[in-house]
């Protein structure tokens, strides 16, 4: 009997290095600086809310972290679309006037690797600026960075919330330099193949309400013979 | 300096617990490495394309939105009631002339595959109708319509961009208002009807096929 609890010991410490090898390994750091801060070219800067609270509005399967709103949103219980989000947001310019709607869906990815640190997601916007046209991006996010060093800490915190300021980029491809692949659909931006990035900014997060303090930015890279023209 | 010799100390029945104890160490770091290896996180639920040959070439494909029960969200200035109820749709006038609606799409044989976005915006310069389909096990594609409808009542537009499994398909869609004619209750008043047909990018021959 002792040896059976002696081998479950050693099974409970041998999973819990594990996870814990995971969530601080040094080799799974944050890729650093978005190749879109260093760029030359004009860049479209657009914000955004990032609590479904302070979207217009936001569903999912109901049984989510975050729940639906406005409370009576249709929800996405049929199984195809059971691990997908819809979030419909004003988007914000630079100097935070409203530019436009974009609509955001998002749905976890087959591709997510947790040993390799990936917990993918796949999500497209689409985005309608008056002053510039509209905007197919499709990207793939990974999430976690922000599983280790939002999510976990407050799990772990006996309040189970986490309070500090946490920004990163959550795109991850499919551009070669990590960035998002954006089209122009019409207007100034029409039939032009575009860069994105998109981070978020976390203050406030809660293992019981999920995001309780968050803005996303986006980033779109114009090709430089159109910022060329421009000027 | 004196190292006590801890092992010494032990008898065989110690020493053999102990070597269980790091066996099981050893056993919960692979068992934790090939679940995680081995057993996929996330598993998408897909239902069957139904695929035809268009006439023309290219693969044809359809999608339809029942109206109203597919209809997630509706946002308009100018609408009076809330879709969904409780929804506050921004008042900035730059967002006046816009029309947005996202849907549940079904396939031909009324499954929820997907949702889709359909914005449609007037402005002085330009008019535009677009759609965003997002297929979660597939990937998305993203139409530009001419806003003009052709002989039909349908509207056409090109794929202008796609995702995974749409990336190196281009092609055109359609979109077309059914009315429903039915009498029963529980019919809805009609339907999108969305027509894609996709066309894939022509590959390079084998070098032996070329000189067949």
């Amino acid at each position: 009997m002792k040896y059976i609890v002696s081998l479950v010991l050693g099974l409970i410490v041998g999973v819990s290095l594990f996870v814990a090898g995971l969530l601080y390994n040094p080799f799974l750091a944050d890729r650093g600086l978005s190749p879109l801060s260093v760029t030359k070219a004009e860049v479209i800067t657009l914000s955004f809310a990032n609590v479904p609270a302070e979207s217009i509005a936001f569903t999912n399967d109901g049984e989510s972290l975050h729940g639906p709103y406005p409370e009576k949103v249709l929800q996405l219980w049929e199984a195809p679309i059971r691990r997908t989000s819809a979030m419909t947001t004003v988007m914000r310019d630079g100097r935070n006037q409203v530019a436009g709607i974009g609509v955001k869906f998002a749905s976890d990815s087959e591709s997510t690797r947790l040993f390799s640190g990936e917990a993918i997601t796949n999500s497209v916007w689409y985005i309608y600026l008056p002053e510039h046209g509209s905007l197919f991006i499709e990207q793939t996010e990974n999430y976690f960075p922000f599983i280790r060093e939002v999510a976990f800490p407050a799990w772990r915190s006996s309040a189970n919330s986490w309070r500090g300021s946490w920004l990163g980029d959550l795109t991850a491809g499919p551009g070669t330099l990590g960035t998002a692949a954006v089209t122009g659909g019409s207007g100034r931006v029409d039939g032009l193949k575009m860069a994105g990035m998109e981070s978020i900014s976390v203050r406030a997060f809660s293992t019981e309400t999920g995001l309780v303090s968050s803005e996303g930015r986006l980033l779109i890279e114009l090709p430089e013979t159109q910022s060329a023209v421009e000027n | 300096m004196h190292v006590p010799d801890l092992a010494g100390e032990l008898d065989c029945g110690e020493t053999v617990l102990l070597k269980t104890f790091f066996f099981g160490i050893i056993l919960g770091l692979a068992v934790a490495a090939g679940g995680l290896y081995a057993i996929p996180v996330v598993d998408q639920k897909r239902e069957s394309s139904i695929v035809t040959v268009a006439p023309n070439g290219g693969n044809a494909e359809t999608f339809h939105v029942n109206i109203p029960m597919d209809r997630i969200l509706l946002g308009d200035q100018g609408q009076a009631a809330a879709i969904p109820p409780g929804l506050v749709w921004p008042t900035d006038e730059i967002l006046a002339d816009i029309r947005t609606e996202v849907f549940k799409i079904r396939n031909a044989r009324d499954a929820v595959v997907g949702v889709a976005v359909r914005a449609a915006a007037t402005s002085d310069e330009n008019n535009v109708i677009d759609w965003v389909l997002h297929l979660p096990a597939r990937g998305s594609f993203f139409v530009n319509m001419d806003v003009e409808p052709v002989e039909g009542g349908f509207r056409i537009g090109e794929i202008g961009s796609g995702s995974r499994e749409f990336e190196p398909l281009s092609g055109f869609m359609t979109e077309r208002w059914i009315a429903n004619n039915s009498n029963d209750e529980d019919a809805p008043a009609g339907r999108i009807e969305l027509s894609a047909t996709y066309v894939g990018e022509l590959e390079p021959l084998e070098e032996e096929e070329t000189f067949e």
